[in-house]
């Protein structure tokens, strides 16, 4: 299938599911829950480009998330953007810092790059927490209007739209990396590097547009967080569940594909919904961490590498 | 004999107070087969890496008319030098059809990424994978394969870059005799596409059976450049190389 075919197929069923559940839906905690499962969906798919595709395990997607989200706040301080440029502005900021990031470990590899993104995640949030702007520790507030634009009838009815767009952005760009010639070069690096650099990969370029492009789609992720929570504060979206998450997903799903952190963030995502307002808050996190020794024990490969074989 | 494709002068590399190579000059001439020999540790392996552009030594390298400097290597595999490795490197998740899929689109296209569709090197890969007796196993995953079978592999990835010029490191190690001729007759194939090959080698009976040319490493130095006739007589490289 052709990528802008799909991408039609994907914006489709995005406005279509949006607009079925404005209308069937009543309930606000529906679209409260379902912004979150679709806001994984976008991180996990993000970092899997970086994770699954290329081999460099990200262990810092909070700062990225965390990166869209100030963005957002700071933006909205000094001019009171429309949500499309904020999220805009999301996705450049986390993708200038991807690029940089980037360039920064370039001779790092393995659990080395993982401790670089882990280091990346600790400056930038020291650099939160002391931003007085953005409301520095004690967080910032955002106003939100009296009345949702676009004639939606709640501002969560808004953002799970505008996230369902972005998720179908997301995976639309996934998969065109996945199937295009830039997803070939990207699972040589994975495999070997050198041997890839060796067959003609510029490894260097793809490595960079893999850190640049995942980033950016975290941040882009991040952007309408202080909307949707109209409050954020550091600890909170720097938070280890969002980096944690966004690892576990692709892992249960599958790393090697667009679908499986699709399927994950959809599995993981949902179950931790439905958990959240029937179990303790922090089994969240031991259900996250439980079903990755399942995962990695029984299906290494995740969902979809364990149905291919089978 | 032809205007020599690689002409490399002075090649030096140290690794802290090692000396790898000191001062090594080789060149190549277009459809020359070179065998390069010498005991473990004399610098072959560090040398194929020079030329390959995955290590930087002092010296220079030219190739086909160009200086190579510090070009790197998925720059040096487009003007037409491949190598494959001592211990062969697949792209173990992929399958044997794709791993020639890589070289096939990075190192044989002038823009690989503003390349359309992805079906076009299909055919030529199947051509390769034939050429080397892995057609059967297009499907499989590389990282499944056989010793000789990944080092066919490592060679149909060469291939596929459209080479001039193909380091062969270590091709027939660990091979069994018969295992060796099927990968020798593939690299002897190499001279009707007009392909210079330099062979690293162990197995002697191989290197006089493929080489044109024999030059011997030693402790990072060249002391013999000569046919293999006269090399193997030569009493330094007996002395040094072949025990006599």
């Amino acid at each position: 299938m052709r990528t802008l075919t799909f991408t039609g197929i994907a914006v489709g069923i995005a406005l279509l599911v949006a607009t079925a559940t404005s209308v069937l839906v009543e309930n606000e905690y529906f679209f409260s829950a379902s912004y979150t499962v679709l806001q994984f969906v976008v991180l996990a798919t993000a970092w899997n480009i970086l994770g699954g595709f290329t081999g460099y395990v990200n262990f810092g997607s909070a700062a990225f998330f965390a990166l869209g989200a100030y963005s957002g706040i700071a933006l909205d301080k000094l001019t009171s953007a429309p949500l499309p440029l904020v999220i805009l502005a999301g996705a450049a900021v986390a993708g200038l810092v991807g690029l940089g990031m980037g360039y920064l470990t370039l001779r790092l590899r393995g659990v080395f790059f993982a401790i670089a993104t882990i280091a990346l995640a600790e400056v930038l949030f020291t650099l939160v927490v002391n931003w007085d702007y953005v409301g520095g520790a004690r967080g910032a507030y955002v106003a939100l209007a009296q009345t949702p634009p676009l004639g939606f009838r709640s501002m969560g009815r808004l953002l799970f739209t505008v996230m369902a767009l972005m998720a179908a952005g997301a995976v639309s760009i996934a998969r065109f990396v996945q199937v295009s010639t830039l997803g070939r070069g990207l699972a040589a690096i994975r495999d070997d590097e050198m041997a890839a650099e060796c067959s003609g990969v510029p490894t260097l370029r793809l490595k960079l547009i893999s850190t640049t492009l995942s980033g950016a789609l975290m941040g882009m992720a991040g952007a309408t967080f202080p909307w949707f929570l109209s409050y954020v504060e550091p600890h909170g979206v720097f938070s280890l569940s969002y980096a944690v998450n966004s690892i576990a997903m692709p892992l249960i799903g599958g790393m090697y594909d667009w679908a499986g952190p699709v399927i994950g963030a959809l599995l993981l995502g949902g179950l931790q919904q439905i958990l959240q307002v029937n179990v303790p808050a922090d089994w969240n996190l031991f259900l996250v961490g439980a079903l990755l020794v399942v995962f990695v024990t029984v299906a290494p490969h995740g969902i979809m590498g364990w149905t291919r074989r089978r | 004999m032809s205007e020599s494709l690689l002409v490399a002068t002075k090649v030096t590399k140290r690794f802290g107070g090692f000396v790898a190579l000191e001062g090594v000059d080789l060149s190549v001439a277009t459809g020359e087969r070179v065998g390069l020999i010498g005991p473990n540790g004399s610098g072959k392996s560090t040398f194929a890496s020079c030329i390959a552009g995955t290590v930087r030594g002092g010296g220079t390298i030219r190739f086909d008319g160009r200086d190579l400097g510090s070009m790197p290597p998925h720059r040096r595999i487009r003007l037409g030098i491949a190598r494959t490795f001592q211990i062969p490197r697949p792209f173990a998740s992929m399958t044997v059809l794709d791993n020639l899929r890589v070289p096939l689109l990075y190192a044989a296209q002038k823009h690989p990424l503003l390349q359309r569709s992805l079906g076009h090197e299909r055919d030529e890969a199947m051509a390769i994978l034939k050429q080397v007796g892995l057609e059967a196993k297009a499907d499989r995953v590389s990282r499944e394969l056989t010793q000789v079978d990944m080092r066919k592999l490592e060679l149909a990835r060469a291939i596929a870059s459209h080479p001039k010029l193909l380091v062969a490191d270590e091709a027939l190690a660990g091979l069994s005799p018969s295992e060796v001729d099927e990968v020798l007759a593939i690299l002897l194939e190499m001279k009707s596409r007009g392909v210079a090959v330099i062979l690293i080698e162990h197995i002697m009976r191989a290197v006089l059976r493929f080489s044109e040319r024999i030059a011997v490493l030693v402790a990072g130095r060249k002391i013999a450049d000569g046919p293999p006739g006269t090399v193997v007589r030569d009493p330094e490289v007996e002395r040094a190389y072949l025990g006599g």
